[in-house]
């Protein structure tokens, strides 16, 4: 007994020290609110200081666990493995970006102090969804990161774009919050356990209806999360309604957890029992499918943002169902995140720095007003696209590959033909920056806002051009415990 | 020394974009001499625009043709993936990527309505330069397929801003036509990787390995995806519809590097590509490509009859010109035992059609240009005596018109010559069918020539003025090396031939 007692004390200090970025974000999101009780009015926007500060201690103690031992902490229900530092790494950086683009956006709103709580506490559910290896602490960093999403979504409680937003929002996330529940209790009785390592063993004899209902159950969850077809309906809105810098926030950082949970998650269930590449592979075309289709008569450029989303989750779709498959699909995976994070933060930033202007045509002659913007943009649309050497380019090319070696070529067929349709709406926005006059003076935001975004939109060449490393990175990495 | 090549002009065309507001472009739109900067840009442009063509001549220089690759560079890029920046050249892509530098030299220089930006015009073009050089010299797929995507937004928007008529609408029409075979491309780059082991997209590598041998849906699939990607490019009926639009809506010097260069890609794709990496499969598919070869010839030059703008006519006859390098190619990859003199004389034909088409239409594009600066419409039938007022606009489109049709002592003849006497061995048919197309050509051009140039000269053209000094300079170049090939074609054979012989034998 008195042998076990120090090991106890240090095994929790262990496990303690394998969440060390998901408590600098707690303490920080509840210093930020502390702050935002006792500042003045005019003193508000040190709390975005004070946020930017918690996200870089968080980042600085993320990255030694690059070379860090690989866990499965908490009883193996969550991970401390490098997808989910990875998926870290790219929300906290993406975090980062979104609080420079709000600095400037709230200025002016009174109450901007608790919106970086918020901002932290659900980069914090995207970070947790993202290790999660254990049902319930899936759903308990699903429901953190909705439940900070509704509130940011309609921050801008005035307005009844964004409250529209808000409400849509909440009501897809409460009824696929409902489909969670239900689908994760159906499976926690099949297999009798919560751990992905429990639900491999309990489901590996199971097959049949009720195995595929809790399946499509939670994936309809996660579907919520990814703006994925069938819960992808607030994608357009909360893109177009939600503040700006939200916007970048909600439609892309929360993707990054829900993907790595969907496919650490798809790959524990049984091969023969449950036909979950097929599911998948549909959502997938419907989703790319949809959301090209949708944004092609868009005139709002949020809102094409929003639907160019939903397409965007289809193509990341495709990691997830070579899977298992292809040794490419992790890593794929991880860097379209990469490359899509980025430059969906770049864009929405443009759109930040702009002041949140939204008719395409409102963006006529910008390569001339503003070049180095509208440069920006573009980068980021065409890195949507696939144009090499940018970093959306890389990201396709190995989810294709994926794809077809796990024997989906007519996934990535339907990938590329998508892509071809994509270009119609891209260019929908980038034509009349470049051929058009400018019809007025281009007000901008702030020069934080613009370094922000220009910052991400080199990122996302860099990340192209320099693919090298995150290939090496991301080579032969693990979802699970072997 | 390659590299430089292809990254001085892109480097330089960052430097342009990134020009202050004042030098890079114009407060109000007008004409280009108000603006002192504009011209000055333009000799910066030329002079760059240069180098690459010296640097590729000193390749030339220490060229041995033994039939590898040479001046080979190579770095890793994503080691990882198997993706390495490699580039050299061989007795295909030299001659090519010197008529991509000549071609670029020349349509940099050439003048043209800016519309009041010359730097981001500049800055396009040499981006575009160094760009089609890259592709040309590069011996990663990856790489290659970088290259080749960037060129066709380079393209979209140089179209776009500095185009005319409907340019809008043209430039998206050929950014989605052919970004959509470049995406089948992309598919079929993938398929062909993942055959390779260990995976490469090392083209001298898969090359060696040939991974995909003939037979079976797989193989098949990745070579119609190579099929529709670089067909579309070239382009063959029925993947042309996006050219005519594209070609008369382009700024003069654009619709020059789009046929003269961009086209080229696509051909050279079907050698450098499918016929070394999957020669079986190609040879099996030969024949019917040859077919689709024949009907863009024939189809391309009945079309190009009918028009009645003169762009239109040039950018027709471009398809037409592009059926013939399918011919050759097809002819040249087939599997007919015993015909390999044949086959690689159709082989050097083809690829000097590309050289030689690249050189003539190129030349023609840009006569046109200025006929449209001067007369504002392509419509022959609004011209006419214009030998009168111009005599070096009449002399230059002459010549480059007789090239065209293949008038022996010009460069067309040589290569189209070339390709018939080789395709006749292999494809008699097809041959005898293809030629066709030249009768028809000789009508069509002879007609233009008429119409434009001859007869009684309209009120209104009194005034023309006759090409500048730059224009009498840049078309005079272009016109010299369309004769110099003509009478001496043997320079430019050999190397050639350093690629094709060992290439039909193996």
């Amino acid at each position: 007994m008195e042998d076990n007692t120090p090991s106890a004390t240090m095994d929790m200090g262990a496990m303690v020290g394998d969440v060390i970025p998901e408590l600098v974000l707690v303490i920080g999101g509840v210093i930020v609110l502390l702050y935002a009780l006792a500042a003045p009015r005019r003193l508000q926007g040190g709390a975005a200081i004070l946020a930017l500060l918690t996200v870089a201690v968080a980042t600085a103690t993320t990255i030694p666990m690059l070379d860090g031992q690989e866990t499965y902490t908490f009883a193996e229900t969550y991970a401390r493995d490098l997808v989910a530092i990875w998926a870290k790494l790219i929300v906290l950086v993406a975090t980062a970006a979104v609080i420079a683009l709000s600095l400037p956006w709230f200025r002016t709103d009174p109450r901007s102090g608790e919106y970086y709580t918020l901002l932290l506490f659900s980069a914090l559910g995207a970070v947790l969804l993202a290790g999660a290896t254990d049902l319930k602490q899936f759903i308990a960093s699903m429901l953190l990161s909705s439940a900070t999403g509704f509130v940011l979504v309609a921050y801008h409680r005035a307005s009844r774009a964004s409250a529209e937003a808000g409400i849509k929002y909440y009501l897809l996330g409460a009824l696929t919050s409902a489909s969670m529940l239900i689908g994760v209790a159906y499976l926690f009785g099949l297999a009798g356990s919560t751990t992905l390592s429990g639900l491999r063993t309990g489901l590996a004899t199971s097959s049949g209806p009720g195995l595929a209902v809790a399946v499509a159950l939670v994936v309809v969850a996660v579907a919520f999360k990814l703006g994925a077809v069938p819960a992808h309906a607030w994608m357009p809105d909360v893109a177009e309604g939600a503040p700006a810098p939200v916007a970048a926030f909600v439609t892309s950082l929360p993707k990054v957890g829900a993907f790595v949970f969907l496919a650490r998650m798809v790959l524990v269930l049984p091969a023969d029992g449950v036909g979950w590449r097929p599911l998948l592979a549909i959502i997938a075309a419907a989703t790319m499918t949809l959301g090209n289709l949708a944004a092609l008569w868009q005139d709002d450029v949020r809102r094409l943002l929003g639907w160019s989303s939903v397409s965007q989750t289809g193509y990341g779709l495709l990691a997830v169902v070579a899977v298992g498959r292809s040794d490419l699909a992790v890593p794929s995976l991880l860097y379209f995140l990469l490359a899509y994070v980025l430059a969906n933060v770049a864009a929405f930033g443009v759109v930040v720095q702009l002041r949140g202007r939204t008719d395409r045509l409102a963006y006529s002659g910008l390569a001339r007003a503003r070049p180095i913007l509208a440069a920006t943009l573009t980068i980021t649309l065409l890195s949507f696209i696939g144009v090499p050497p940018l970093a959306g380019f890389a990201a396709k090319l190995s989810l294709f590959a994926a794809a077809i070696e796990a024997g989906y070529s007519w996934l990535a067929v339907v990938g590329a033909v998508n892509t071809v349709v994509s270009i119609a709406y891209y260019a929908r926005v980038i034509a009349p920056m470049y051929f058009d006059d400018l019809p007025g003076p281009v007000p901008v935001l702030s020069r934080t806002a613009g370094l922000a975004a220009v910052a991400t939109g080199t990122a996302v060449v860099l990340a192209g051009i320099g693919a090298e490393p995150f290939f090496r990175a991301f080579d032969g990495i693990q979802l699970l415990p072997r | 020394m390659l590299t430089f090549a292809i990254f001085l002009p892109i480097v330089a065309a960052a430097v342009f974009a990134l020009l202050p507001r004042r030098l890079r472009s114009q407060v109000e739109v007008g004409p280009p001499q108000e603006d002192p900067w504009a011209s000055r840009l333009r000799l910066i442009a030329s002079v760059i625009g240069v180098v690459p063509l010296v640097v590729l001549l000193g390749a030339w220089a220490r060229f041995d043709g033994d039939g590898g690759f040479e001046l080979v560079e190579s770095s890793e890029w994503i080691p990882t993936l198997g993706v390495g920046y490699r580039v050299g050249v061989d007795g295909l892509s030299l001659p090519l990527a010197l008529m991509t530098a000549v071609l670029f030299a020349v349509a940099i220089a050439y003048p043209v309505d800016l519309r009041g930006r010359p730097g981001p015009y500049y800055a396009l073009m040499l981006f575009l330069e160094g760009v089609s050089v890259g592709l040309f010299l590069s011996l990663d797929l990856f790489l290659f397929f970088v290259f080749w995507d960037v060129s066709l937004v380079g393209m979209y928007f140089l179209i776009g801003v500095w185009g005319h008529g409907d340019a809008r609408r043209s430039a998206l029409k050929f950014f989605v036509y052919t970004f959509a075979g470049s995406l089948a491309l992309l598919l079929a780059i993938l398929g062909l990787y993942l055959a390779t082991e260990p995976r490469t997209f090392d083209m001298a590598e898969i090359i060696r390995q040939q991974p995909l041998p003939a037979g079976g849906v797989y193989a098949t699939l990745v070579f119609l995806g190579f099929l529709i990607g670089f067909g579309v490019k070239t382009p063959i009926v029925p993947f042309h519809t996006w050219l005519p639009p594209a070609h008369v809506d382009a700024p003069g010097p654009a619709s020059a590097v789009l046929a003269g260069v961009l086209l080229k890609m696509g051909t050279y794709g079907f050698v450098r590509i499918l016929m070394s990496m999957q020669p079986e499969t190609f040879a099996r598919f030969a024949f019917p490509i040859g077919v689709l070869a024949v009907v863009s010839i024939v189809y391309g030059s009945l079309v190009a009859m009918a028009q009645t703008n003169l762009k239109r006519l040039i950018a027709y006859t471009s398809v037409n010109h592009m059926g013939y390098v399918m011919l050759g190619l097809a002819a040249a990859g087939a599997s007919i035992a015993g015909q390999d003199d044949a086959q690689a004389l159709a082989l050097t034909g083809a690829t000097l059609e590309m050289v030689a088409h690249g050189l003539i239409t190129g030349a023609l594009f840009l006569v046109s240009g200025s006929i449209l600066a001067r007369g504002e419409t392509y419509e022959m039938e609004a011209y006419g005596g214009l030998a009168a007022r111009a005599p070096a606009l009449t002399g230059i489109t002459v010549v480059a018109a007789f090239a065209s049709l293949g008038l022996p002592g010009l460069a067309g003849f040589v290569a189209e010559f070339q390709v018939f006497a080789g395709t006749l061995a292999v494809y008699p048919w097809l041959a005898g069918v293809g030629l066709l197309g030249i009768v028809i050509t000789a009508a069509l051009f002879l007609r233009m020539l008429q119409q434009v140039f001859l007869g009684p000269l309209p009120e209104r053209w009194t005034g023309w003025p006759d090409l500048g000094w730059i224009e009498r300079l840049t078309l005079g170049a272009l016109i010299a090396l369309i004769i110099a090939i003509g009478v001496a074609p043997a320079l430019l054979l050999d190397m050639i031939d350093s690629f094709a012989g060992p290439f039909v034998g193996r």
